[in-house]
């Protein structure tokens, strides 16, 4: 469906991707995870053959891109990172006139509209004005708006940056729907659940580069211990070395906070019963622990 | 620094038409305020000088000064109409709305954009020209009404070389206010060395041979001739020289938005 090859690009002196191999199965679901500056987004826009790699090689649905990804992006649809609707234009006119540009007839468009609508929630808000949405609904119409010419693979960058809790639980649903239709689907992210929730397999990337690629499941067997116990409270760096340290497989310290992760949480829960000074939580490992023992724990802006 | 890829020759084609549709659907929904600004600003000027001056001054290149004022005019107008739709309407697209980038994700690539960009603003600034020349069609400020119907491609022409000229501005800008510079270093100027309000023959001769090098001289140069009943003198050169002008504007243009936007 989608390979990248040795895919380099410099800006600079800074090499913004370092030699990327990418491979992405028809109907899966891929999430291309890093902190902010790992190179998500440009990794994106070289794949949609928007910007000529340094280095590398990239095929898309069977074309080689840059060179013919014009070819390549008539089956593609793409949802980026910032909204970009036509604010002069109602949400059924923002639909029809980007399916123009796919060379499609208007009585074709038309025809797909209601069916868009009804995907996005937005039949009954089909002549209202994009500054009359919400940023859920004006994520979901970019959404729809991405599949007018109905594509076989969709790239959604950063999809549910800035929404609510309830936005973005209704774009999950949708973006599983489109799953389940078959659609190939790449997604970037810097939410974990997000990532866990949807990707079949996801890759982590860091400073330009693929630290990781399997399945979420996959990454923490590998990666990380599968319990972790975090520990809270002014007690709990002295409790770490007095009782915690010899318990668990590794500790990391993060402010007052302690992370033990351990491969059985059992005796390291009985310890923390007859403590008063801290609080404590248990619970199973999961992507977020993976990506953050990968990437460090440094801020990235 | 351009890069060569940047160079590459504009990929021409009619996949800029849905681009230029997008424009035009824009345009009309905003129609009133924007035939007020475009149109009738420019004919309230021509209107109010050359009634009000045109007392004062007999004649001027032997004919009134309505007439004259009014080739300036329709040069003003188009060149007016051009720049500001591809300098604040065409940043507001590309740098604000970010519409380029969604039209960039589709099937088209960034020579389609600029084409429909292209066409789209001489459309629009050939509908500023002839609105004055449809009032000086009714007003009768012409020697021969034949004459005056290639006014029309002149205009388009016109529109061509300042929407050219515009791109580049365009494409190096950081923001609206850059385009200041443009209209008070470039646009002002060539306004008042090009002969568009009094004949440029009353400059200083250093002044004079500027203007001859700026396109508006060439574009006043045949409209006045038309209006007047004559058949331009220098043809050839007039229509080189605005050809030109859009021609290295708009592959420069294309090139700079290019190195913008594809980086």
């Amino acid at each position: 469906m989608l390979s990248a090859r040795g895919l380099r690009k410099r800006y600079g002196a800074m090499e913004v991707v370092a030699g990327v191999d990418l491979t992405i199965r028809a109907g899966e679901c891929f999430g291309l995870l890093g902190p902010n500056g790992a190179g998500k987004t440009t990794a994106l826009r070289l794949l949609l053959g928007l910007t000529d790699p340094d280095g590398g090689e990239i095929r898309m649905l069977g074309y080689p891109v840059p060179e013919q990804a014009r070819l390549a992006r008539m089956q593609v649809g793409v949802v980026p990172q910032a909204d970009n609707l036509d604010p002069e234009f109602t949400v059924r006119e923002n639909l029809r006139i980007y399916g123009r540009y796919f060379g499609w007839r208007d009585h074709a468009i038309d025809a797909r509209i209601p069916a868009l609508l009804e995907f996005a929630g937005l039949s009954h808000r089909a002549d209202a004005k994009i500054q009359a949405l919400s940023g859920g609904m004006q994520r979901r119409l970019t959404l729809a708006r991405a599949l007018i010419n109905d594509p076989a693979l969709i790239f959604l960058d950063e999809p549910t940056t800035g929404l609510d809790p309830q936005a973005r639980h209704m774009m999950w649903q949708g973006l599983r729907r489109l799953i389940n239709q078959g659609k190939t689907i790449v997604l970037t992210t810097h939410f974990m659940e997000e990532a866990e929730r949807l990707g079949d397999r996801v890759s982590i990337m860091d400073q330009g580069k693929v630290v990781a690629t399997g399945s979420p499941r996959e990454l923490i067997n590998r990666y990380i211990e599968p319990q972790v116990v975090e520990v809270y409270g002014e007690g709990a760096s002295d409790w770490a070395e007095t009782c915690g340290a010899p318990l668990c497989a590794r500790l990391e310290r993060v402010g007052e906070t302690l992370f033990c992760y351990t491969r059985e949480s059992d005796a390291l829960m009985h310890r923390l019963c007859q403590q008063d000074a801290v609080r404590y939580l248990s619970r199973p490992a999961n992507l977020e622990d993976v990506f953050l023992k990968l990437t460090g724990r440094d801020l990235r802006d | 620094m351009l890069k060569r890829k940047d160079l590459r020759l504009p990929r021409l084609g009619l996949r800029f038409i849905p681009v230029w549709r997008r424009n035009f659907l824009v345009w009309r929904k905003l129609a009133l305020p924007a035939l007020l600004g475009n149109l009738a600003d420019p004919a309230f000027y021509m209107l109010g000088l050359g009634y009000g001056l045109g007392k004062l001054l007999p004649e001027v290149d032997g004919m009134p000064y309505l007439t004259f004022l009014a080739a300036g005019t329709v040069c003003y107008s188009t060149l007016n109409s051009a720049s500001f739709e591809a300098l604040y309407s065409g940043f507001s697209r590309m740098h604000v709305q970010k519409t380029w980038d969604a039209i960039l994700n589709a099937p088209l690539i960034l020579d389609d954009v600029l084409l429909g960009e292209m066409v789209w603003i001489v459309s629009k600034s050939l509908l500023s020209g002839l609105a004055i020349l449809v009032i000086i069609w009714l007003l009768g400020l012409y020697h021969s009404f034949g004459l005056t119907l290639w006014i029309v491609p002149v205009i388009v022409l016109m529109g061509f070389c300042f929407t050219g000229m515009a791109l580049v501005v365009n494409a190096l800008s950081p923001n609206y206010d850059f385009f200041l510079y443009y209209f008070t270093l470039v646009v002002t100027p060539m306004v008042l060395l090009c002969g568009v309000f009094f004949p440029a023959d009353q400059l200083p001769p250093l002044l004079q041979e500027l203007a001859a090098f700026l396109p508006l001289s060439h574009a006043v140069g045949l409209v006045r001739a038309l209006l007047s009943g004559r058949i331009p003198s220098e043809i050839p050169l007039h229509l080189g020289v605005l050809a030109a002008y859009g021609g290295m504007g708009y592959y420069l243009g294309l090139a700079l938005t290019r190195r913008r936007l594809q980086k």
